[in-house]
């Protein structure tokens, strides 16, 4: 990936998480990694967010205050503008249940916490370089 | 009688006197002589009386049998007047009959008043024969005595008269007899030919007299006849008179014998009864007269009758065994049964109802068994009358009586069953009666009440019993319930107290990660020594919270299996490099022992983490030495055998179940110095019991451990 390719704009990412230490250290990382960040604290905004700011990809915190993770993803993927962004499902809950739910709520993948920052933006990483995300962003 | 002197005259002369007189009776009694009829004899003499000179002259003569008048012969007579001549027998006074019954000629003076056949003239009656008796008298003479000497010519003439009718009688008296003697004899014969049975009469010799015609075709022969029959004769003959000879020796009386003789006619065997008694005869001595009968047939017959007469002395002995057997058996009856006559009155009964109703023998006489056998026969009376007094009591009835026992003096209650034996016309004959002892049902009648009640009372506690079971299993149930709920919760808590956990942690770790990656600038050797036991501390955390969430996650039943199949040398080269940085520091040798093995089907994932925290445990309890890693199968190759051997600490016997406990180290001190929380071995074994395997451990204290994962080669779904 040439640098020349990112100058035009860098990749936005939607932090979705109610619990400010967490979100705020991951912004932190993601900024200091070359990321534009935006954030969210629960599932409201972050629809709102997503469907003003259009993010290139959305880390969503599952269990969330107003709106939860599973209910948010679900709008968003039912949504034609919002559809096409990836969303990484992030939770605490490493229950078996959680992770499933997840999927069918329409999450691309999924990370349990704890997860290190920089385990994060690997994962970011590859979900962008898919040539799936590309051809949707293409459209949007 | 006089004597009569021969008469030359054939005919009566007139009565004269002297030579001629003679001349005169010798004619009549010559003509008397030469006669042979009574009424030419009558008729003669009183011809002759008339030419005697007598005018009138009647003779009546009397039947001997009848004594009646039989003809009436007369001279000087008008044949009108001769029918009037009767002679009233049973008259007295009749002077006929005087004359009849006097002994003397009896003059009949003209002068009485008499039948006209009488005449004018005296008459003299004379009776015939003159000197005989007067049953015997024959006839009536009666002469006119007109002229002369006429009586003493009558006397004469009856005289003769009398004399010839007397001889005549008798000779008529001996034909007759001989008459009645032939006919009699004839009839004998025809009586004895007319007897079935042979008949014999014969002398002392066994010669025959006499015998009938059924004898003769036995016995006698004709010389036209068979030569069979000859001899057939003969040997009857013969036969006869030996059985006769041989019974005159036994016997002298009547006697019976049995006579064997052969049918001349068939030649078929003819057996007879032989009856023959002696008689003695004026004439002919000593005769034998035999009756034959023949029993041929009767043999037969009586054979016959012996053979039934036996049957039926058989089935009368049946019958009487029958009658024993059903005594017997009537007598082994416990109960007492009677049979009465429809008045009441017994019968017949059995041993068991005579100790009721039959005093007892005791001539001491115990007064109160006499009392109570009154009293006993009293009851049973009136329940037979009962039985027909009482309507509708059909062919049975059926009631309670109170009887005492005689011998015991005890009350009795009895139910007696009573029924009607009837006759071929319906006619009540009997009554048979059953007494049943009902003591011992009124007992138990008794005894089932009180069971009823006990088990009333039983079923009461049992109902109370199961209430209070009902309701202590409600509560358990509610126990049952809460702890679920508490489990439930235990379960739900730890979830979300491991996501609590780790939100937080979260952070701990990343900004740690972040100082340490130097986000914020370089940080100083010493800063990033403690950053790094930050680091440590908080995945140790982490590792023990993940730990709790496993045993949560397991005790929920929220782990699933996922079977897969696997190679175990790569499952085991992947641990090896996992662990490598430890055995590094821990500066531990590593040996492994692997079988060449068909893939495992299990799962994979919960097999990696048993063995890998079997591996963390021997690197963390081995000071130095080596870790050795064997993977084989067992004897039957049903399961794969992971072990990992290490020459660390040991475990003392005692201790070997407790490291598989929650949270247990073989020793607290342990988890100080080794750290962890003591969750691993806890988890591996679950693990293992859901891989359907288990965890075996071999170790002493001080010689290191083994650590042996058994499970199944193939697996199965749960």
């Amino acid at each position: 990936m040439s640098a020349v390719a990112e100058t035009p704009r860098r990749p936005l990412v939607l932090v979705v998480d109610d619990f400010a230490d967490n979100r705020e250290m991951y912004c932190e990382y993601l900024s200091f990694c070359g990321y534009d960040v935006i954030e969210a604290r629960n599932g409201a905004e972050a629809l709102e967010e997503a469907r003003s700011r259009m993010p290139d990809i959305i880390i969503m915190d599952l269990s969330l205050p107003v709106m939860d993770g599973w209910e948010a993803t679900r709008r968003l993927k039912a949504d034609q503008r919002t559809n096409a962004i990836p969303v990484v499902a992030l939770t605490g809950h490493a229950m078996q249940g959680h992770s499933k739910g997840a999927i069918e709520a329409g999450c691309d993948s999924f990370v349990a916490k704890p997860c290190l920052p920089d385990q994060l933006v690997a994962e970011i990483r590859k979900m962008l370089s898919t040539p799936r995300v590309k051809a949707a962003k293409a459209e949007g | 009688m006089r004597a009569v002197s021969p008469a030359q005259a054939r005919k009566p002369a007139p009565p004269i006197e002297g030579e001629a007189g003679a001349r005169a009776r010798l004619s009549l009694a010559e003509f008397l002589l030469g006669t042979d009829e009574a009424r030419e004899c009558a008729q003669g003499t009183v011809d002759w009386l008339a030419q005697a000179g007598a005018r009138r002259a009647i003779c009546a003569l009397i039947d001997g049998e009848t004594g009646k008048v039989k003809d009436v012969l007369a001279r000087g007579v008008p044949d009108s007047q001769l029918r009037g001549l009767t002679i009233a027998l049973e008259d007295p006074q009749d002077p006929l009959v005087f004359a009849l019954a006097g002994p003397e000629p009896v003059p009949l003076s003209a002068k009485r008043r008499r039948p006209a056949i009488f005449g004018r003239d005296d008459l003299l009656a004379l009776p015939l024969p003159v000197s005989e008796k007067r049953e015997a008298r024959l006839g009536l003479l009666l002469v006119s005595l007109a002229g002369g000497e006429l009586e003493a010519q009558a006397r004469w003439a009856a005289e003769l008269l009398g004399q010839k009718l007397s001889r005549l009688r008798s000779q008529t008296a001996l034909l007759e007899g001989e008459h009645r003697l032939a006919r009699e004899r004839e009839l004998l014969l025809s009586i004895i030919n007319a007897s079935p049975d042979p008949i014999l009469l014969t002398d002392t010799e066994g010669r025959m007299i006499i015998s009938n015609a059924r004898a003769d075709a036995l016995f006698s022969a004709k010389d036209g006849e068979s030569e069979g029959r000859h001899r057939a004769v003969a040997l009857n003959n013969m036969l006869f008179s030996a059985t006769l000879s041989q019974q005159a020796i036994d016997e002298s009386g009547a006697a019976r014998r049995e006579l064997l003789l052969v049918s001349p006619s068939e030649g078929s065997d003819l057996l007879f009864e032989l009856l023959s008694s002696v008689v003695q005869h004026p004439r002919e001595g000593t005769c034998v007269v035999s009756i034959l009968r023949n029993v041929t047939d009767l043999r037969a017959a009586t054979e016959q009758i012996e053979e039934n007469y036996r049957k039926l002395k058989l089935a009368e002995a049946d019958v009487r065994a029958e009658r024993d057997r059903l005594d017997l058996i009537i007598d082994s009856v416990a109960d007492p049964i009677l049979v009465t006559d429809p008045s009441g009155k017994i019968l017949l009964m059995n041993s068991p109802a005579e100790r009721l109703f039959t005093a007892p023998d005791d001539p001491a006489g115990n007064d109160d068994a006499q009392r109570a056998v009154r009293s006993n026969d009293a009851h049973f009376s009136s329940f037979v009358t009962n039985l027909f007094l009482t309507p509708g009591a059909g062919m049975r009835w059926r009631a309670e009586i109170l009887l005492t026992d005689p011998a015991e003096l005890q009350p009795l209650p009895v139910e007696a069953i009573a029924g009607k034996v009837l006759s071929e016309h319906g006619e009540v004959t009997a009554v048979v009666t059953i007494l049943h002892d009902r003591t011992e049902a009124l007992e138990k009648a008794r005894l089932y009440e009180q069971l009823k009640a006990a088990s009333a009372q039983l079923e009461e506690r049992v109902r109370e019993a199961t209430a209070e079971l009902v309701r202590r299993n409600e509560l358990l149930q509610r126990q049952h319930l809460a702890l679920e709920q508490g489990s439930q919760l235990k379960s739900q808590f730890l979830a979300n107290m491991s996501h609590e956990f780790r939100t937080p942690l979260n952070a701990i770790l990343g900004y740690t990660s972040m100082l340490l990656g130097g986000v914020s600038g370089a940080v100083t050797p010493p800063q990033k020594v403690k950053l790094e036991r930050i680091d440590s501390n908080g995945k140790h955390l982490l590792s023990i919270i993940n730990d709790i969430l496993d045993i949560s996650r397991i005790e929920a039943g929220k782990m699933p299996l996922h079977l897969e199949e696997f190679e175990l040398p790569t499952l085991i080269g992947e641990l090896l490099a996992e662990v490598e940085p430890l055995l590094q520091k821990a500066k531990l040798r590593t040996v492994t022992e692997i079988d060449e093995l068909p893939p495992l089907l299990s799962d994979r994932q919960k097999v990696k983490q048993i063995v890998l925290n079997l591996l963390t445990n021997a690197i963390k309890f081995t000071p130095q030495g080596l870790v050795r890693v064997r993977a084989t199968t067992d004897a039957d190759e049903c399961n794969a055998l992971i072990s990992v051997q290490d020459t660390g600490i040991g475990i003392a016997e005692q201790d070997h179940e407790e490291v598989f406990e929650d949270f247990r180290q073989a020793d607290n001190s342990v988890t100080r110095e080794y750290g962890g929380a003591g969750l691993g071995l806890s988890i591996c074994r679950r693990l293992a019991t859901m891989l359907g395997g288990r965890i075996e451990l071999q170790s002493k204290l001080g010689q290191g451990s083994t650590f042996t994962l058994v499970i199944p080669r193939r697996g199965k779904r749960r």
